[in-house]
């Protein structure tokens, strides 16, 4: 089985979006994949570091950790933060689009991972901080 | 680099907002507040959002779409989109924006 492993650690800063989500990409790139599933990673990489540093570290100062994990023909991602975690993930989960339309915030972070990504975890502690883990298979071509 | 930035231009009493390339948590409250001031300042009713450039939008994209669209809402304004290439409107149909923001057609406008 081919495997290939990346691991990434940067401040909990808004320009570190984009940084992230390239380099994601990136190193997506050696599975071949096409545009839209490049395209898909980028999003659900740019929802996980926003939720670390708009939610996990509050827009203060903290360490993201972001790994890459590929086996055959899959994908995974783990977004990790050292950050206030979250309470009740199940709640948090929850797509806030038709309930609680917020101003800025659109609540639809985990449903973009979910919609983008083939699976979802979400692990959190209070106090310690979250873990997202998304895997994505990329079809053979 | 600057074409890579958002770049407002008011046209007619419409203000055009002609979209970054990427659109994410880092550049769109800036986008958000800088829409205001128009529309405080300068009265604008009717803003255009162009998605010409635009190959990449999260959620915080939708965040400042959907806050203008409120606002808009309330003041009998309006918002439109135009020229969303595939991946943009992948995303506003994965959020729903699509049902709550009208695209733009020439005729409509003049």
């Amino acid at each position: 089985m081919y495997t290939n492993h990346m691991h990434l650690e940067f401040d909990s800063k808004s320009e570190n979006e984009r940084f992230a989500r390239v380099t994601a990409a990136a190193f997506a790139t050696q599975l071949d994949p096409i545009m839209e599933e490049i395209s898909d990673i980028k999003t659900a990489i740019s929802e996980a570091v926003t939720n670390a540093i708009v939610h996990g570290y509050e827009g203060g100062e903290g360490t993201i950790y972001l790994d890459g994990e590929i086996k055959d023909r899959e994908i995974m991602f783990v977004v990790r933060d050292e950050g206030v975690g979250i309470t009740d993930v199940k709640k948090a989960m929850e797509p806030l689009f038709t309930t609680k339309p917020e101003e800025e915030r659109a609540g639809m972070g985990f449903m973009f991972m979910e919609a983008f990504m083939d699976d979802l975890q979400v692990e959190s502690e209070p106090g310690k901080g979250t873990a997202v883990i998304m895997t994505k298979k990329i079809a053979e071509r | 680099m600057q074409q890579d930035e958002t770049m407002y231009i008011m046209e007619d009493g419409i203000l055009v907002v002609n979209l970054a390339k990427e659109l994410d948590h880092h550049n769109a409250m800036g986008i958000g507040k800088r829409v205001d001031s128009y529309i405080i300042r300068e009265g604008v009713r009717q803003v255009i959002f162009d998605f010409s450039r635009t190959g990449f939008m999260d959620s915080s994209g939708i965040g400042v779409i959907m806050g203008r669209q409120k606002i808009m809402e309330s003041i009998r304004g309006k918002i439109y989109v135009r020229n969303m290439g595939k991946e943009i409107q992948r995303i506003f149909l994965i959020s729903g924006l699509h049902k709550l923001v009208e695209k733009e057609t020439e005729s409509e406008m003049k």
